[in-house]
């Protein structure tokens, strides 16, 4: 065991896993992260908590990981490079790790020009592979410089992402080599809304047997909207979504509940799947779908580990 | 080359409010070649700021002078004379020119008249793209010669990142990712293998997060000290 956590600890047994993920407010009310948390207590084995997504100001990870602690649930903080240097993303680790969290996710960032303040400068000192190697390395008990850290090391279980969707398509299993090459030991990937573009890179994946180095997570996103949908296609980089997802939300008449549907169908097809150890539902301002999903998928109650 | 754009007229119009008399300095150098402050663009610019004053009633003379290099003390002594005479000196130059002219004439105001861009190429008719940041530590070697630095977005050395989709950024569909091209190079030579190695963590030390560069080659100093 890295860290011991409830995802590793599951993970490791061989249960398909399930984590989801709660955007932390742009306000510092804590009790709206606990909220959410409270909403899906029990149906996953962490909660992502999202480090200033698409580069928004927004309560900070490791404080709202802090709250998901007091309420009793397992936070997996997400650390992006777009803001700070290795010098306060390691500060922030030993911080995290004082406080209880064991999981930590590796992420390069949305560009400013997406969030709020899109005149500010980024940081960019390391990139996520980087990142990631740093955090391998200081629960090895290093620093980033090669300086030997006092006392015992931190536990971390270490996340990053994976992007089937993204471009050029067969480097993107080499860069998911990469991350386990640098220590990463899960993944979760992009929102899955292209079956049969994931099927693809899971075959390259397995090609590589990189299915038994790291533990992958697909990336479920229930959908509410044809509207969502095709935004996510024309104007999302990095996403796809297949004509027959949309197609099938069009001729719906209840379209919440058709994405519903769908997401457990994608589900119960992943569970079949040879090399992924579960998914990841990202539900962001869905939260309270997240235990009907995984009740009707077959993955409730949780087991126990 | 160091590619500039003239400022507003305005905003430079506003800096010389107070003047009677400037030279207006153009270089000879890469602002020429980039259109943004040769002596063609002296010639333009000259003629608009006199006329946008004597359309206010309160003329402004101009003179006009263009010298090599503005990033070489030795071209200033050329003009040494004529900028006794100016109440300051409106520089064409990029920064480094604008720099030195303000460090050969201490007690002369200069004016900047050019944004400086970056260090960059000219593409087509009018249109010039990065491709240096002048890190100090160049990874060329191992990048197909694209730049990761000046050219990624976000300046990372294991690309692509997630939001490459077609070729391009995320940051916008005009925008070239560079790691796609690295990619696509490198696929080209037969050396993409070479991309399943992490690019270790860069030493920035060598970029200006080393604070303030200053190169001193010891054979050349000492060279001339004999």
């Amino acid at each position: 065991m890295k860290a011991g956590s409830n995802l590793e600890r599951m993970l490791e047994a061989g249960h398909f896993a399930v984590t989801g993920e709660i955007g932390p407010p742009k306000s510092w009310d804590g009790a709206v992260v606990q909220h959410h948390a409270k909403m899906m207590k029990g149906y996953c084995e962490s909660y992502n908590l999202t480090d200033n997504q698409t580069a928004i100001v927004r309560l900070s990870s490791i404080a709202a990981g802090k709250l998901l602690l007091d309420a009793e649930c397992e936070p997996n903080i997400q650390i992006v490079c777009r803001d700070r240097n290795r010098i306060a993303m390691q500060s922030d680790v030993l911080g995290a790790a004082a406080l209880g969290i064991k999981n930590i996710l590796a992420l390069s960032g949305d560009h400013q020009k997406f969030g709020n303040h899109p005149y500010s400068k980024n940081v960019y000192d390391v990139d996520s592979i980087q990142l990631i190697q740093m955090l391998d390395g200081m629960r090895k008990g290093y620093f980033q410089s090669g300086e030997q850290m006092k006392g015992e090391p931190p536990k971390i279980y270490i996340g990053c992402a994976a992007n089937p969707f993204a471009d050029p398509f067969e480097f993107r299993v080499t860069r998911l080599e990469k991350k386990a090459d640098a220590g990463a030991d899960f993944c979760q990937t992009q929102c899955l809304l292209d079956m049969e573009r994931f099927e693809r890179w899971m075959e390259l994946v397995r090609a590589r047997g990189l299915h038994k180095r790291i533990k992958i997570l697909a990336g479920i996103t229930p959908l509410k909207s044809v509207k969502a949908a095709k935004y996510m296609r024309d104007y999302v980089a990095g996403m796809m979504v297949s004509d027959d997802i949309i197609q099938r939300l069009e001729k719906a008449e209840d379209i919440k509940a058709e994405g519903v549907q769908l997401a457990i169908e994608q589900i119960e097809y992943l569970k079949k799947m040879e090399g992924v150890a579960g998914v990841h539902i990202m539900a962001i301002a869905w939260e309270e779908i997240v235990p009907e999903i995984v009740k009707r998928a077959g993955l409730y109650p949780r087991p126990e580990v | 080359m160091i590619v500039a754009e003239r400022k507003p007229i305005d905003e430079i119009l506003g800096f010389l409010s107070k003047h009677q008399k400037i030279m207006l300095l153009g270089c000879g150098g890469c602002v020429t070649v980039c259109l943004a402050g040769g002596e063609k663009e002296v010639g333009i610019l000259g003629s608009e700021l006199a006329m946008a004053r004597a359309k206010e009633g309160r003329p402004l003379e101009v003179v006009q002078r263009t010298i090599e290099r503005q990033c070489d003390f030795e071209y200033f002594e050329g003009i040494r004379h004529e900028v006794k005479d100016v109440d300051a000196i409106l520089s064409l130059a990029c920064g480094i020119g604008i720099q030195t002219v303000a460090e050969a004439f201490p007690d002369k105001v200069v004016w900047p008249g050019v944004n400086t861009k970056f260090l960059g190429v000219n593409q087509n008719v009018g249109v010039w793209a990065e491709r240096c940041q002048a890190c100090g530590q160049c990874v060329l070697d191992k990048t197909g010669g694209i730049c990761p630095v000046a050219r990624c977005s976000k300046s990372i050395f294991n690309g692509p990142c997630g939001g490459s989709q077609h070729g391009k950024c995320e940051v916008s569909a005009d925008t070239d990712c560079a790691w796609a091209l690295i990619h696509d190079r490198l696929t080209r030579l037969g050396q993409v293998d070479s991309m399943r190695e992490i690019l270790p963590v860069k030493d920035w030390s060598h970029s200006r997060d080393g604070g303030p560069r200053k190169l001193v080659r010891e054979d050349l100093t000492l060279e001339s000290g004999k």
